[in-house]
């Protein structure tokens, strides 16, 4: 159950030999207040994470002395401006060990990284009788537009199908790869299920056939080491919000060569370089697919966050998060009548799970009178309650400042819950 | 357990969840509708068999949370025999209840076994629960047979 990511995707990040937990929560200030005068425990880190006092001060350093519009002015607080905002770019680079900065495109989050492939390389690259590859455990965001766009050019979408366990079959993978298949789009780590997908051996089986590859990374990259060089996808999409930074902002991640043939996904201000009435000639990536004033302190506080991240060393998040992660399967499943959903050998991070004869809207609700966040219902991916035959799943998701003490706090509220429905 | 709790998920509305009233369709010319809340995937679909003005039979279909069951439960056992015009301002009242207004006229006692709900109130987020299949009702009433969304 312990999962670990792999030790070379973590080897630039840096090990620290403790990590103090109670240090760490200190940094975020949201986490010390009660609501319904019990401390509060969030435990929806999957849906949002809390921001540190170090992103939330970055953002109003920011805006308070060098906020003005980026590539534009000539001016000394443009230049600023600039200089920040494309220091973020380079920070997300390194982050993720992308080869060049011009790889790194911003974006509003996840969604719109996604939305972006499907639009400008979908829309190139499918024709009719053509396929997309997706998983049977996708979010939202990794079908409807692969739906929209296969819908348009008379492409078909298929999808990986997986087992009992929550975990993706991938002979069935294999098997799906074809002559036709354009593009595969998977997620990285499960939101619904807590899944660790083998990303890079099933890059590996599309790049043998010549089948590029997006990844759905918004789950995984705060909680496991990621290398987008390591894993060899194509694109790789996250969003700030769940990385400890503020949300309307995200990174699609593209490799050079794939982007530079891509056509823009929106026109504007930013993304040109020549605009007549009969043509328009586009900028370079990565300003071709960013039209129109970015999201520039976004883009800064995103920054801070990764810079707070590689400060704790993100191998000692994982570690920290995968204990808090065992201990709480463990202690759910002490209970009879709990039933975990996604029992994957390679987990991080989210752990669902039913109360037998109760409801999950109502779990949420007696959780939330004992302080205690955590996400009901179908977390947008309600194709994975059909395949597990059930309308909806309790969801509590750790992150970094979480502690066993708060685990032990949401093992006797779900006591409570269960006294309640007796 | 602290009391808000205990106001909202009271006996009566347990015990409506795990073993609802008239939950089954009805055929035979009834009219039905569909209510949805995709928020939490709360299905229900509610039957009505009106005939001259007066619901004879009131029934429903569906999943859904503990409120929301127990609310439609609870709601096809009052209606019975009521005219459509008292289901109308029934459900007037219901709504005052559970989002905590004061109805019009002190019309608190007219309520009935719907009273149970008033711990609803205390909880904004779950008001959509309590009303869903009144929702579906009036839609049912309406001849509207699309479905009727809370969002």
């Amino acid at each position: 159950m312990r999962t670990v990511p792999s030790p070379r995707s973590l080897a630039s990040v840096g090990e620290p030999l403790h990590f103090d937990v109670e240090r760490v929560r200190q940094d975020f200030p949201i986490l010390s207040q009660e609501v319904h005068g019990k401390p509060l425990v969030y435990l929806d880190n999957a849906a949002s994470a809390q921001k540190p006092r170090a992103v939330i001060e970055a953002i109003a350093r920011f805006d308070s002395h060098d906020y003005a519009n980026v590539h534009r002015g000539v001016h000394t607080l443009s230049e600023r401006a600039t200089l920040a905002f494309e220091g973020a770019r380079e920070a997300v680079q390194r982050f993720i060990n992308a080869a060049e900065p011009r790889e790194i495109i911003f974006v509003r989050g996840t969604t719109e990284a996604i939305n972006l492939v499907a639009r400008s390389y979908g829309a190139a690259a499918l024709s009719r009788g053509d396929e997309v590859v997706i998983s049977a455990m996708e979010h939202h965001s990794n079908i409807v537009p692969w739906q929209m766009v296969c819908q348009e050019r008379g492409a078909t979408l298929r999808v990986i199908p997986m087992n009992d366990d929550g975990e993706l079959m991938l002979e069935e993978y294999e098997a799906l790869l074809g002559p036709r298949t354009k593009l595969v789009s998977v997620v990285h780590l499960s939101n619904a299920l807590g899944t660790i997908n083998p990303v890079r051996d099933m890059v590996q089986l599309a790049h043998a056939r010549g089948i590029p590859v997006l990844v759905d990374g918004a789950q995984a990259v705060p909680h496991l080491g990621v290398d987008v060089a390591e894993l060899g996808c194509d694109f790789y999409a996250f969003s700030g919000h769940k990385l400890y930074g503020p949300s309307g902002i995200g990174v699609l991640y593209g490799r050079a060569e794939l982007l530079e043939k891509m056509p823009p996904y929106q026109g504007g201000g930013e993304m040109i370089s020549v605009v007549t009435f009969e043509k328009t000639f586009y900028k370079e990536i990565p300003y071709k697919f960013e039209a129109g004033t970015p999201n520039i302190t976004g883009a800064v506080g995103l920054g801070a966050a990764i810079k707070y991240l590689q400060g704790l060393g993100l191998s000692a998040v994982a570690e920290h998060e995968a204990d808090l992660l065992a201990y709480a399967t463990r202690r759910l499943a002490e209970i009879p009548q709990i039933r975990i959903l996604g029992t994957a050998r390679n987990k991080a991070s989210v752990l669902s799970f039913v109360v037998e004869g109760v409801h999950p809207h109502d779990v949420g609700t007696i959780l939330d009178r004992h302080g205690i966040a955590i996400r009901t219902g179908h977390h947008c991916a309600q194709p994975v309650m059909q395949r597990f035959e059930i309308p909806a799943t309790a969801r509590a998701s750790f992150g970094m400042y979480n502690t066993r003490a708060e685990i032990d706090s949401l093992i006797e509220a779900v006591h409570r819950v269960i006294e309640v429905f007796r | 357990v602290s009391s808000e709790l205990r106001d909202l998920y009271q006996d009566v509305i347990i015990e409506h969840s795990k073993r609802p009233r008239n939950f089954r369709r009805l055929d035979g010319g009834a009219r039905h509708a569909d209510g949805y809340n995709p928020l939490c995937g709360d299905k229900v679909t509610v039957y009505v068999d009106e005939k001259d003005g007066v619901l004879r039979d009131v029934s429903f279909e569906g999943s859904g949370c503990a409120i929301s069951t127990a609310s439609a439960s609870v709601m096809t056992e009052v209606l019975k025999g009521l005219s459509r015009r008292e289901a109308e301002q029934l459900f007037e009242r219901f709504h005052s209840l559970v989002t905590g207004r004061e109805p019009e006229g002190g019309q608190m006692n007219h309520l009935g076994k719907l009273a149970v709900f008033a711990g609803v109130s205390e909880f904004p987020a779950r008001v959509k629960c309590a009303v869903l299949a009144w929702h579906a009702l009036q839609a049912a009433l309406k001849g509207e047979e699309d479905m009727v969304s809370t969002e």
